[in-house]
């Protein structure tokens, strides 16, 4: 019998194999009434250690008792900063499984999935009206894929120039997938520092006849609204390179400023986070990429289009990047970012982009003086504070692990890295004043703790199911798999 | 925090010693205090060039990953084979144990632009 730790009725639970009792099953098997066939002797699969041997309710119970341990936006805040964890409506989910969108298979003919296809089409042409690129894919299947092909893309338009540049500029207040991409798609990657925002004289610098791109996160890691970026693309473009912007934060700028209006060539969107779709999880995201015009041609395929009142998906295109993916899309993930789009409406858009930002400047506003702000530029969407001046060792890790104690997720640490010690905080529009509130009000206590009782940041968690973990031993010696005790 | 004598800085937060031709490097103890707990070490093979400015390392803590960038020019004649199972040592012992690769540089007299220990203390301090 397992000795059940409990706090109340939150659920200890160790791994399924140590639940195993001998001989234990779950299922009788009727007595086999015909001849017995044993298969060839190379197809057995040998005896596999451990296995373990539970009843049915033995493991509903182990995966139920897990998925109290989840923590998502849903069960409270959660404001990690940089990944704009929204609240997903369910309406948004309703429509997904709409049986017609649910069950159509991605292989059906085009003139059988005329709505799937409109809705596809239509979601692109409202993308580029909230963007401002004339064409688009929806095609990649997470941000990271949609910096990949924008990148292809980008490299495909200079290689039919007759261009051979290798080189890739990237501020150190972008994303960390941008060098990670650039660097995949075998560029170079310029690093170019900036003090908080990115400045013409910077990029002038580093601009010369190797630079393919610029690579621009807008508004930046710091939550900051890049305020030269149109001087910046008009030179970029005159010394023959594109820009890129990565979009994950472009919920700072609904409805409020277009990136294709500045001179952006290049522009994934990340619909789990802007669009409210799910998040995490290793679940599906998508990230459609916005493209200028003259980018156009080397869209992936398939491209949908619309002839008359026809929708179909077009493979037919010499100079595209060819397709990123099998099928058209993650189209689930469509779906309910085409259902948010139409509930929200326009100005519903941009009144969340402004409630984001009004959050986040007010967070700013009540820490401000117990936390240290390393930019004292007014951000958009979100705020990074760092642990600079906090007394008795008292540093980052501790006060977010204090925060878990007052029963709030903790914000992302460590990140921008050009914030030492960085706190970055992302409230979204969806929290109220009053969750604000309790948030700052947690945050205020645990600096105060920090002046008085240090021990109380330090020791923590102590409210949590587990204490504080040895982050750097499950690094250095990751245990992967189980194994049976000798 | 230790900041021996006998080495020279960068302003990247690495140290390099010249011992007969050949220039050991590492990062400073100022370096491994910023990165946190070390997990993971990435190191250049022997043989290959490394250039100034450019990455040859990648040091990965509890809180990032970083690039470690060559402070000279020159040909790699040795690194640190233990480190990479042994990646604590450059927060324990980041002089020592934790030295990363040897080089041949090509112009020894790069060392002489780079700070000493005092000088160093000064541009942390600044930063």
């Amino acid at each position: 019998m397992s000795a059940i730790k409990s706090k109340g009725l939150i659920l200890d639970e160790k791994l399924i194999f140590e639940r195993s009792a001998a001989g234990r099953c779950g299922y009788d098997l009727p007595v086999l009434d015909v001849p017995a066939v044993e298969p060839e002797s190379g197809l057995l699969r040998k005896e596999i250690e451990g296995f373990p041997e539970l009843s049915e309710v033995d493991v509903v119970r182990h995966y139920t008792r897990l998925s109290t341990w989840n923590y998502g936006v849903d069960s409270g805040f959660y404001p990690l900063g940089s990944c704009t964890m929204k609240y997903n409506p369910k309406i948004n989910e309703v429509a997904a499984r709409l049986p017609g969108f649910a069950h159509l298979h991605p292989a059906t003919p085009d003139r059988l999935a005329q709505g799937a296809l409109r809705l596809m089409y239509e979601l692109q042409e409202a993308l580029c009206e909230i963007s401002g690129f004339p064409a688009l894919t929806l095609q990649p299947s997470a941000g990271a894929h949609g910096e990949f092909a924008g990148m292809l893309m980008i490299h495909a338009w200079h290689q039919a120039q007759g261009n051979r540049r290798h080189k890739v500029l990237i501020p150190d207040t972008a994303h960390g997938t941008n060098p990670a991409t650039a660097a995949l798609c075998g560029y170079e990657v310029v690093p170019i520092a900036s003090d908080g925002v990115l400045s013409l004289e910077a990029v002038e610098a580093a601009m010369d006849e190797d630079v393919a791109a610029l690579m621009v996160t807008n508004p930046n890691t710091l939550g900051l609204f890049e305020s030269n970026i149109r001087e910046i693309c008009d030179l970029v473009h005159s010394r023959g390179g594109l820009v890129y912007c990565d979009g994950a934060n472009l919920n700072a700028l609904l409805g409020v400023c277009r990136p294709g209006d500045l001179g952006i060539d290049v522009m994934h969107f990340n619909l789990h986070k802007t669009f409210a779709t799910p998040h995490g999880g290793g679940g599906p995201g998508a990230g459609p990429v916005g493209v200028s015009a003259e980018l156009a041609p080397f869209l992936p395929v398939p491209v949908v289009v619309k002839d008359g009142e026809q929708f179909r998906l077009v493979n037919d295109r010499p100079q595209s990047i060819g397709p990123l993916r099998t099928f058209s899309s993650q189209f689930g993930i469509l779906v309910r970012a085409y259902a948010y789009l139409l509930t929200m409406g326009p100005s519903g858009l941009k009144r969340a982009t402004e409630l984001a930002v009004l959050n986040a400047n007010y967070i700013r506003a009540r820490l401000e003086g117990s936390y240290h702000l390393p930019y004292k530029q007014r951000s958009l969407h979100e705020v990074v504070f760092s642990d600079v001046g906090q007394p008795n060792d008292c540093h980052t890790l501790d006060i977010a692990k204090r925060l878990l104690d007052y029963g709030f997720h903790p914000p992302t640490i460590y990140f921008p890295l050009v914030v030492q010690g960085a706190l970055m905080i992302e409230p979204t529009e969806t929290e109220s004043k009053q969750e604000l509130d309790e948030f700052c009000d947690a945050l205020l206590a645990i600096a105060e703790e920090a002046k008085t009782s240090p021990h109380l940041l330090h020791e923590a968690p102590v409210n949590a199911r587990t204490r504080r973990l040895d982050e750097t031993l499950a690094a250095r010696k990751p245990k992967l798999r189980w194994v049976p005790e000798a | 925090m230790d900041f021996p004598e006998e080495l020279k800085y960068t302003e990247e937060h690495e140290w390099v010693l010249l011992e007969g031709d050949l220039v050991s490097i590492g990062i400073s103890d100022f370096a491994q205090d910023q990165l946190g707990d070390v997990v993971f070490v990435e190191l250049p093979e022997p043989g290959e060039r490394v250039e100034v400015g450019k990455p040859f390392a990648v040091v990965e803590s509890v809180k990032a990953v970083s690039d470690i960038y060559a402070p000279l020019e020159g040909e790699i004649i040795e690194v640190n084979s233990e480190l990479p199972d042994a990646p604590e040592s450059i927060n324990t012992s980041p002089y020592e144990d934790g030295w990363m690769i040897k080089i041949k540089p090509d112009d020894p007299t790069a060392l002489d632009g780079m700070m000493d220990a005092s000088e160093y203390q000064a541009f942390i301090e600044e930063e």
